[in-house]
């Protein structure tokens, strides 16, 4: 697959201090960040928070106001056959309503004179042979990602960029673009791939990248994420001594509320510690519960203040609690 | 399509080594968008029946009646004029189809596709120019010529028939097939420039038929001077046997200026191509 060893910034994509603005609306703010070669990385940010644009400035369909974006070292519009570089699946559909699916992907292939052999076996790939001649413009949502990301295939690129992926699927095609991407990174492909969905990013993604109004909030890897949810985590404990639970329990780090009676909620501690100290101090425990704090949670606590749309009905007083991004 | 394609992208190392984007490459491309599509066929199908087959329908008519003509039009009567007559119908969809050729790809997103594909973004527009010129001359010039032959085979009965080689005749019949060609790739300028099906086509029909009526509702003095330089008018020259001499340039000058516009219009896209988003 390495098309040209010796080059360290083979299949990666840089972005440095990219600022895109549309008229006064700044849809990325001083953006940078690496996307490293043969993982999926996964870009997350909430709905407006600059993903597509960025996408869009990394394929050289936008120009940056400021700063720069490369893929394996140069600027997309410099690659001599950006097709076998990258293959990338928009999120608007890129595809003329009135052509079939094969003469698109014919056009698509033509422009690098890959030949029509290829054009086969991305259509078998995708699973759109049936209605391959049929006019792009009668798909559901769900062939035109396929027929997108057959596109992106075309050129059998080392790098893929994926925007939203998943939008629209129903489970099946979700499923299938799942098993796909894992087959592309087992393949050693550098995958970069975007979704609001911090779930769908914890099945495919190993690293993230998190935006928020078009600022960097983290770049970090999953695992790091997760152990970072699970540090806020609370243990709920139900005991008939919930005063005396208490009083062994407060410590260094460790915080305990009461929601109800007999009922504590213990941060900063395991349920086996918990369990351990009530055993200890022969403590009758009726229930003890570790609370796992969900990715989307975590996501939703990185994200929380960079957030471009709020729907109308939210409680003000947690509009206000959340803090403004940095 | 099966449930779950297990993802068999055993990377099969395609395109040959040369597989990189040449203007070449994007010509082929451009010959296949331009011909996949269902509308560009029946544009194209019905311009070359307007141009090939609306001059005989006309002579016909005109020799069914010929004694009912005025001496006058007797007398001037121009059987290549009616041969090639056949553009004012033709022009129509040429220019709505020249729009087409761009803005369709704007209105369906295919634009990002093919910028994504060549993201020096120019060959396509030089590709679509070439490949939609060369067709559209190629086809117009054949059913020009159709036209020609079929109109003096049906004037010869009241003998105002001419010959291929009478003066201006065989430049009259190709110089239709030049008009539209120029009219085609200045119509994928405007579409390059406005991005937009509905603009283009208003533009396109606001630059050459609109123009010329409001012209004519000016001073007749400050008319006659602006006329001339109108793009339709200019451009016709070179499509017309015989014509008012006061509204018209000289045939090649008239045309020359036309072509001038056209660049025009294809700088414009160009420029817009090249400096604004996808």
């Amino acid at each position: 697959m390495l098309r040209c060893p010796g080059v360290d910034n083979l299949n990666m994509i840089e972005i440095d201090h990219v600022t895109k603005r549309y008229g006064e609306k700044v849809a990325v703010d001083d953006l940078t960040f690496t996307v490293k070669p043969g993982i999926v990385t996964g870009f997350l940010g909430p709905n407006g928070a600059g993903k597509s644009t960025t996408m869009r400035v990394i394929l050289g369909l936008d120009r940056p106001t400021a700063g720069s974006a490369t893929v394996n070292g140069k600027p997309y519009s410099e690659l001599p056959a950006p097709l076998h570089d990258v293959g990338a699946l928009l999120e608007a559909r890129a595809i003329h309503t009135g052509r079939s699916a094969y003469n698109h992907l014919v056009a698509m292939a033509q422009t690098h004179g890959i030949g029509r052999s290829r054009v086969q076996e991305v259509i078998e790939l995708v699973g759109l042979s049936e209605v391959a001649r049929k006019r792009a413009g009668g798909f559901s949502l769900g062939m035109g990602q396929r027929l997108g990301i057959a596109a992106a295939m075309l050129g059998d690129p080392a790098t893929l960029i994926l925007d939203e992926p998943a939008n629209g699927l129903d489970p099946e095609g979700i499923l299938w673009i799942r098993n796909l991407l894992k087959g592309l990174a087992a393949e050693g492909r550098t995958v970069f791939l975007s979704s609001h969905l911090m779930a769908e990013m914890a099945q495919t993604a190993e690293h993230l990248v998190v935006i928020g109004r078009g600022r960097l909030i983290a770049d970090t890897t999953v695992a790091e994420i997760v152990a970072q949810a699970s540090q806020n985590a609370a243990v709920i404990v139900r005991t008939p001594q919930a005063g005396e639970l208490r009083d062994v329990l407060v410590g260094d780090g460790v915080t305990v509320k009461s929601a109800e009676r007999e009922v504590l909620e213990v941060h900063g501690l395991t349920s086996a510690e918990v369990g351990a100290a009530a055993a200890a101090h022969q403590i009758v425990l009726h229930e003890l519960i570790p609370q796992n704090a969900s990715l989307e949670e975590a996501f939703m606590g990185l994200t929380g203040g960079a957030v471009e749309y709020h729907a109308g009905a939210l409680d003000p007083q947690l509009v206000d609690s959340i803090p403004e991004a940095a | 399509m099966s449930a779950v394609a297990s993802p068999q992208t055993t990377p099969t190392r395609v395109g040959s080594p040369a597989g990189r984007v040449t203007q070449a490459n994007v010509l082929r491309s451009e010959w296949t968008k331009l011909w996949s599509l269902r509308s560009t066929r029946w544009s194209l199908l019905a311009s070359f029946i307007a141009m090939a087959g609306l001059g005989p329908l006309v002579a016909a008519v005109q020799m069914s009646r010929w004694n009912q003509l005025h001496p006058h039009d007797r007398a001037t009567y121009d059987a290549i004029n009616t041969a090639v007559g056949g553009y004012h119908l033709a022009q129509l969809a040429i220019g709505v189809l020249g729009v087409l050729v761009i803005t369709g790809e704007y209105s369906t997103g295919m634009i990002r596709s093919s910028m994504m594909a060549v993201p020096r973004r120019l060959p396509v527009l030089w590709a679509k120019l070439l490949v939609f010129a060369v067709v559209t001359f190629v086809l117009m010039l054949i059913a020009s010529l159709i036209s020609f032959f079929a109109v003096q085979a049906i004037v010869t009965q009241h003998h105002v028939q001419h010959g291929i080689g009478d003066p201006g005749a065989l430049r009259t019949v190709i110089g239709a097939a030049l008009f539209l060609t120029v009219l085609g790739a200045m119509c994928v300028g405007l579409g390059g420039i406005l991005r937009n099906t509905a603009g283009g086509i208003a533009t396109f029909v606001g630059l050459l038929f609109v123009l010329p009526g409001i012209s004519a509702i000016l001073p007749s003095s400050v008319n006659d001077s602006i006329s001339p330089y109108l793009p339709l008018n200019a451009a016709t020259t070179v499509a017309s046997h015989s014509f008012d001499n006061s509204h018209h340039l000289a045939v090649w000058a008239g045309f020359a200026l036309f072509c001038g516009y056209t660049v025009l219009a294809v700088a414009g896209a160009a420029v817009s191509l090249r400096r604004r988003d996808a």
